[in-house]
């Protein structure tokens, strides 16, 4: 019997990036359901029922929530080629720490950039820069932060990559002028098929933030 | 130098977590008692990014974070499984534990506040263990017949939530709403391996009352 796998997918979600990028990695074919956030559907609220956010992996009907469990998830199943994880158990905890590390401690000021104003918005961009800066000490000299090999870590991070000109554009401010060997790994990464084919486009992004969700916080 | 060492204190829950990964492996390791209002230069030198503990050193291998930490130790030592094997109940395992995780810092809280804050606060955290609750259905433990990642993962609610539930008379979490749970709770901390593995629920009480209060101790 063939596998059934789907998606029920955000276009401009990182995190449903993340599940995308794996996909195509490991060159895994699936039905992909764009969700709409606000009026959540019926199988999303069924399939995640704790969360009720995209994305969501159905895997032969049974649901595989959480981005990172989700990578994860296809590594181990779909193991016959491209791994993401290293299998050496320290290479492998040290991957996790750095993924959690992208979900602590850039996601929520990266965040904030585009939905604050003013002091709170200076205090967003520190932090988020702050972050950015320990993940480039940690990338270091190496190609990708799986070493010469794009792993668990690039496939966390690359989805932010996208929505950075959204980010610099609300916060006036240059990515690149305080972390520029990231913005290098970002244009590498995204000369992998997989990470293009995934990523939104940038421009639509910052349309869809300026159009649509600063308007419904209240923000344009 | 021993093999394995671990950084902790001894009323932290994500300590004893990891402590109990390695007591399951029969693993040995060297305890060392870390004062966190005086953090040493080991533990800011192994952990630089959040200065916390649990810390693990195997070998040369520095380990923070206590869920990475127990998967660590279950892919390196043999003997009783933390995680399961089917690829699927292992991302459910991973899901529940960083539940549990994401909803401790409220359910702690739960037990301290006040008010209107502590009523928001009781709800959140009552559906929390809800989902908790229709997990634990038809079955001993967490992990299944035996204790599992989820089982380590929730030390904290059968230790220091249900302990200060006992001794300051809470009822967030009561044989009436949550049956599964508080059978569960029983069970765990009736479990001779679990017992050693948690701090004396007095101690524990009367250590957090005097940081609550701001008294030194």
């Amino acid at each position: 019997m063939a596998d059934e796998v789907v998606l029920l997918d955000l276009y401009g979600s990182m995190f449903a990036m993340r599940v995308r990028i794996a996909f195509a990695e490991k060159d895994i074919k699936y039905d992909n359901r764009e969700q709409d956030s606000v009026n959540k559907s019926q199988l999303l609220l069924e399939m995640n029922p704790v969360h009720k956010k995209i994305p969501v992996l159905l895997h032969n009907g049974k649901p595989v929530c959480e981005s990172l469990i989700i990578v994860e998830y296809i590594d181990e199943v779909w193991n016959h080629n491209s791994p993401l994880l290293p299998s050496d158990p320290y290479h492998k905890a040290h991957a996790r720490f750095w993924a959690d590390f992208v979900d602590k401690k850039v996601n929520d000021p990266a965040r904030r950039i585009w939905l604050k104003k003013g002091e709170e918005l200076e205090i967003a961009k520190k932090e988020f820069i702050e972050a950015l800066k320990l993940l480039e000490r940690e990338l270091g000299d190496k190609t990708y932060f799986g070493g010469d090999k794009f792993g668990f870590v690039d496939v966390a991070l690359i989805p932010f990559y996208s929505w950075f000109e959204t980010y610099e554009t609300c916060g006036n401010f240059s990515i690149e002028e305080h972390c520029p060997t990231l913005i290098t790994w970002g244009k590498k990464c995204m000369e992998r098929e997989s990470v293009h084919k995934s990523l939104a486009d940038p421009k639509k992004i910052c349309e869809i933030v300026f159009t649509v969700l600063r308007k419904k916080y209240g923000l344009e | 130098m021993a093999e394995v060492q671990v950084y902790g204190v001894w009323c932290s829950a994500f300590v004893r977590r990891v402590e109990m990964g390695l007591k399951m492996k029969r693993v040995e390791y060297e305890y060392i008692e870390e004062d966190l209002k005086n953090k040493s230069d080991l533990l800011l030198k192994y952990n630089p990014i959040y200065k916390k503990v649990p810390v693990m050193l195997h070998n040369r291998n520095v380990l923070v974070e206590s869920l990475i930490i127990l998967e660590y130790i279950d892919e390196v030592w043999e003997g009783p499984p933390i995680l399961p094997k089917d690829p699927y109940e292992r991302a459910r395992a991973r899901f529940l534990a960083k539940f549990i995780d994401d909803k401790l810092p409220s359910m702690w809280k739960a037990c301290w506040s006040a008010g209107e804050e502590r009523e928001k606060l009781i709800v959140e955290t009552r559906e929390a263990l809800k989902i908790l609750e229709n997990e634990l259905k038809g079955k001993k433990f967490f992990g299944g017949d035996s204790i599992g990642l989820v089982d380590i993962t929730a030390n904290f609610i059968a230790g220091w939530f249900l302990g200060l539930h006992e001794s300051v008379g809470l009822q967030i979490m009561t044989q009436e709403n949550f049956p599964n749970l508080m059978k569960w709770a029983e069970e765990y901390s009736g479990n001779s391996f679990i017992k050693e593995n948690m701090p004396d629920k007095e101690k524990l009480v009367a250590h957090y009352k005097i940081l609550k209060t701001g008294a030194q101790s």
